[in-house]
């Protein structure tokens, strides 16, 4: 699979954030769209909707299954990857690019601290494979 | 996003499990069986049956040998369609049904003689069917379990016909829709049947399981010219689903009687008495409550099995749901209240507590060009 970025933190649930000054972006992971397939249907939530960390933001379906989105962090959807909904296939082809989903004001710093390394969510997904 | 269930172990594996494994494929569990869902992705896979060729495993299918003097009344008296009316070498549709006319499974029917005959039944039900007719069989008449004795290999798509000449003997392009044969494909002993489920032009390879990797590398080697690809279950519920035939565990099960199931066509009321006849006599007379039909959806979003549907005329449940690949949008099918199944009826699908707006539609979704 492709190397997750160094420069993101990544969440159990297979999201990861990309943190610039208050802002973070949300998608998923390369892996996370693997295990989907193609994606072929995306709903995201309006800008200026309120997010705790944990809260269910939006689903993302393939064809064969429906997966909720979770956020791992709190704050205001400031940005929404309008582009990614109307192509829901360019999350398949640049998960941790162009296939963004949201952008979020984030309300605290501390979260981002809790969520894991590239190291240590690539790790985590090995054992998650070993575990089946 | 949720991690997908791990598989759980001991699951079945057909012939060719190890070759799925090497040309990368995606196991899940099937019905008991470890199948490939899928090898490059779905869409692909669905686009090369639709476009070119695609071979399928669908190993996991069951059969059963019905031989004897009374194979036929036997035949006869378990399902509703009319096996007087088979011709050697010809297959039809059919069901065993309940006494209330719902479905114990959809199958195929093949006659190879008046007193023989091979029935296909879902691998999920086979133990289930095998018990079922084997306990209702009359002295005359022998149901013999031979789904281990079978791999079977769908050769399905426009180009199916062009590859399956070069390798086949004799040359299996001349048998009529639902016909069969027992042939050669590269020296192997096999039944050739001209079925699908796909709804593309293709055939059925019944194969010995020693066999059964041989052919699909040749197959797939040979039908390079014609871009054959190996195809999975994903694509094989997409493209079942274009040309809407029903899958039994979703569409069709014990609740749902064959006519409801718009099935009306394998019910013959007049070929004389078979389990269930008298439920849909007295169904087809009152007129049916509920019927499948076929939707696509109005609001974003894809109605998938088992969402509740809201109609004008009462409750209803989507059967089948997923993105028609062909059509680029949302398809599905749904049980509605008969009231609200005239084309072009508006109805609404409870996806995950949202309200969605679908409306019923002709089908099939997809009908290939002859």
């Amino acid at each position: 699979m492709s190397a997750n970025p160094e420069d993101l933190r990544y969440a159990d649930s297979h999201e990861w954030v990309r943190v610039d000054g208050d802002v973070g972006t949300i998608g998923i992971t390369d892996h996370a769209q693997k295990q989907l397939g193609e994606i072929v249907y995306l709903e995201l939530p309006e800008v200026g909707h309120m997010y705790d960390a944990g809260d269910e933001f939006g689903t993302v379906e393939s064809v064969k299954a429906v997966s909720e989105l979770y956020t791992p962090v709190s704050g205001e959807v400031v940005a929404v990857n309008k582009g990614a909904v109307t192509e829901p296939g360019i999350i398949n082809d640049d998960p941790f690019g162009d296939g963004w989903l949201i952008k979020l004001k984030l309300s605290t710093d501390v979260e981002i601290g809790k969520l894991m390394s590239a190291d240590a969510y690539g790790e985590y997904v090995r054992e998650e494979e070993q575990g089946k | 996003m949720a991690a997908p269930a791990a598989a759980p172990t001991a699951l079945r594996r057909t012939p060719l499990f190890s070759l799925h494994r090497e040309l990368g494929a995606r196991m899940v569990d099937f019905g008991g069986w470890e199948m490939p869902v899928q090898y490059t992705g779905i869409l692909e896979e669905h686009r090369a049956v639709r476009e070119r060729v695609g071979l399928f495993d669908v190993s996991h299918m069951g059969e059963f040998d019905v031989t004897g003097a009374g194979a036929l009344a036997f035949l006869q008296s378990i399902t509703p369609n009319d096996v007087a009316k088979l011709a050697d070498g010809r297959i039809h549709y059919s069901a065993f049904l309940t006494d209330r006319g719902t479905f114990v499974d959809d199958l195929l029917v093949y006659r190879k003689a008046s007193d023989r005959y091979l029935l296909v039944v879902n691998a999920g039900n086979t133990p289930k069917d095998l018990a079922w007719a084997v306990e209702r069989a009359p002295d005359d008449a022998t149901v013999r379990d031979r789904s281990s004795d079978y791999a079977l290999i769908a050769v399905q798509g426009p180009k199916a016909a062009a590859l399956m000449a070069r390798l086949t003997a004799p040359d299996p392009s001349d048998l009529p829709y639902y016909g069969f044969r027992e042939c050669t494909v590269v020296g192997a002993p096999v039944l050739v049947s001209r079925t699908g489920y796909t709804g593309e032009d293709g055939f059925e390879v019944y194969c010995r399981p020693e066999d059964a990797e041989r052919l699909f590398r040749k197959l797939l080697d040979e039908g390079r010219p014609e871009g054959a690809a190996p195809c999975g279950l994903g694509a094989r519920d997409t493209l079942r689903l274009e040309a809407k035939m029903a899958l039994y565990g979703n569409d069709i099960d014990d609740t749902v009687t064959a006519l409801e199931a718009d099935l009306g066509w394998i019910v013959k009321l007049g070929k004389g008495d078979f389990i269930g006849r008298d439920a849909l006599a007295a169904q087809k007379q009152a007129g049916v409550p509920r019927k499948l039909v076929g939707f696509e959806m109005v609001d974003r979003g894809i109605g998938r099995h088992g969402y509740p549907a809201k109609t004008a005329a009462g409750p209803g449940v989507v059967t089948s749901g997923t993105h028609s690949p062909t059509l680029g949008k949302p398809i599905g099918l749904a049980l509605l209240p008969a009231p609200a199944t005239a084309v072009g009826t508006e109805f609404e699908v409870d996806i995950r507590g949202r309200g969605a707006a679908a409306r019923v539609v002709e089908t099939p979704f997809y009908k290939r060009s002859k």
